[in-house]
């Protein structure tokens, strides 16, 4: 536990020692409050007290950013050769794995936290739905997770960091967007199975107010496959180089 | 802390990287693993310090096998890998903290021994520049000062002195000397006088098999068989009877006059033999004056180049 801690700790410090922190929260919370308040579906056109705007625009804004983060946490270790160093002091590659994940994990809810100005804002419109408010943030973290285990293990079956980025946008966007699609072109279970793979789905019910088991194993399972065949791959070292 | 490896084998693909080897290094001792480029030296490290598993046999490091104990086995070891590779974004000291926290030294003590690594590796002047900033030679002694944070009962040192000046490289030698009185240390290294001045034990490694192993007296005996000594008579008259006397000794197999000096001989003796008293008392029996008697040593470079060609 400690370990995992002692690596958390220097991800994220890593990440505000670089800009990388800087750029991502700034970005972030421009672009989702430009969206949010000022212009297309923002929340006055809407006319409603909701964030449902902001949650659907952080959908979209965390499918890209969350590969950006993770795309250098285990290709670059790879690549310099850092991983030797850390895997051969008194840890184990799930403690190195789960720190990474905390460190971002951590990251993504500075950033939600910093949109919690919004929420105040808003609750001086006019009526909040307070419980969606809640389960939307929920179901962000929940969906950043999954983005974060599937960004891990991109980043863990290759050495260059902009593979790792590209390959963890083309394995999301499965999730986001082309299960949806085939979800709507099939029928029956077939239809249904895919429905059920896909995140706007399940995102979109949190979202609601409603927290349903389903959805939580779903994005629970999403993101223990994707750890899992992350630390998978880093242990591969073992078999060949 | 010893470390037993037990048949040991490394795959990659077809290749086998590691065939099949065995040995033993006790408490206390330095081994020099000598080798050239892709022998071995380097995955048998990897192996010792848990970072791949091997393919087939054991490593029993203090008793504890490398399957089951890794995490115990990582804390007692200290590694400074090939290339040295470190988070050039990082400063040293927080590198060092960093390091010393993973390896589980206690909170009140990390300071402290930061301080002294620092002090130790002659770090002092560099110590609040981040790793990325730092030469070379800078940066290999942050590797060591990382390896030795925790102090550990075992060093493990891929290559230690490349990328350092001489002054430092006589200063790290002199160092792992130093540890090496109460710590077991395996380094690797491409530089031949450096095994000779640190290692008490030397282990020629070719092709993932072990060629040579010994102190670099028993390998040089080994290599050379025989003793061979450079001996220079004057007063002696004449040559071909010197060399007559000299062959007719019961010890010396060849006398070889050199050509361009009248008086000196290169004398092979045989095998198991030394003729060094013998043609001494020859002189003095003769009345003749013995000006040089230097016995001629086969270079470990000879030796390792013997070995590992093929």
């Amino acid at each position: 536990m400690n370990s995992i801690w002692v690596i958390t700790k220097r991800e994220l410090s890593s990440f505000f020692d670089s800009l990388t922190a800087y750029i991502l929260l700034t970005v972030f919370l421009g672009l989702s409050g430009f969206f949010t308040w000022l212009y297309g579906s923002d929340i006055f056109f809407i006319g409603q007290a909701t964030l449902q705007p902001f949650f659907s625009i952080a959908m979209w804004t965390l499918f890209f950013f969350i590969p950006a983060l993770t795309m250098r946490m285990l290709a670059e270790e790879k690549r310099s050769g850092t991983i030797e160093l850390l895997l051969t002091k008194s840890v184990n590659d799930w403690q190195v794995i789960l720190g990474k994940f905390s460190a971002c994990l951590a990251l993504i809810a500075i950033a939600l936290l910093l949109t919690l100005p919004y929420y105040i804002t808003l609750s001086f419109i006019g009526p909040v739905d307070h419980g969606a408010v809640w389960t939307g943030y929920f179901g962000m973290l929940l969906m950043s997770m999954a983005y974060i285990s599937i960004g891990l293990f991109a980043s863990s079956i290759t050495n260059n960091q902009i593979v790792a980025f590209l390959l963890a946008l083309f394995v999301s966007v499965f999730f986001l967007i082309i299960f949806d699609v085939l979800a709507g072109n099939f029928t029956g279970s077939m239809g249904q199975f895919f429905n059920f793979l896909s995140i706007s789905t399940h995102y979109e019910s949190i979202s609601r107010g409603v927290i349903d088991s389903k959805d939580l194993i779903y994005f629970l399972s999403i993101s223990f496959f994707g750890l899992m065949l992350a630390e998978t791959s880093l242990s591969k070292r073992n078999i060949v180089e | 802390m010893s470390i037993v490896v037990e048949n040991l084998t490394k795959k990659y693909g077809t290749q086998r990287a590691v065939d099949n080897i065995s040995f033993e290094v006790k408490t206390g001792e330095v081994l020099g693993f000598l080798g050239p480029n892709g022998a071995g030296k380097t995955t048998t490290m990897k192996i010792i310090t848990c970072f791949m598993a091997p393919s087939d046999g054991d490593i029993k490091v203090g008793g504890l096998s490398i399957h089951e104990h890794q995490d115990e086995i990582k804390k007692k070891i200290g590694y400074l890998p090939e290339n040295n590779p470190l988070y050039y974004d990082m400063l040293v000291l927080d590198y060092l903290e960093f390091v010393a926290n993973l390896q589980g030294v206690p909170k009140e003590k990390i300071q402290k021994r930061i301080a002294e690594m620092v002090v130790m590796t002659g770090l002092n002047v560099e110590k609040h520049k981040k790793i990325g900033e730092l030469s070379k030679g800078y940066r290999q002694r942050v590797g060591l000062a990382q390896a030795m944070i925790h102090d550990p009962e075992i060093l493990i040192l891929d290559e230690p002195t490349t990328g350092l000046d001489p002054n430092q490289i006589v200063e790290i030698r002199k160092l792992i000397k130093e540890l090496g009185k109460e710590k077991t240390v395996v380094l690797s290294t491409h530089i031949l006088p450096e095994v000779e001045a640190t290692c008490d034990r030397i282990m020629i490694i070719n092709n993932g098999k072990i060629v040579a192993d010994g102190t670099s007296d028993m390998l040089r005996k080994q290599a050379q068989g025989q003793e061979i000594l450079r001996v220079q008579i004057s007063e002696a008259g004449d040559r071909d009877s010197v060399i007559s006397s000299l062959s007719g000794l019961e010890s010396v197999a060849l006398v070889d006059p050199v050509e361009d000096n009248n008086n000196t001989f290169i004398i092979n003796s045989n095998e198991n033999l030394s003729s060094r008293k013998p043609i001494f008392n020859l002189c003095v029996l003769n009345n003749w004056v013995l000006t040089e008697m230097t016995p001629i040593e086969t270079k470990l470079e000879d030796i390792f180049r013997e070995l590992t060609t093929n």
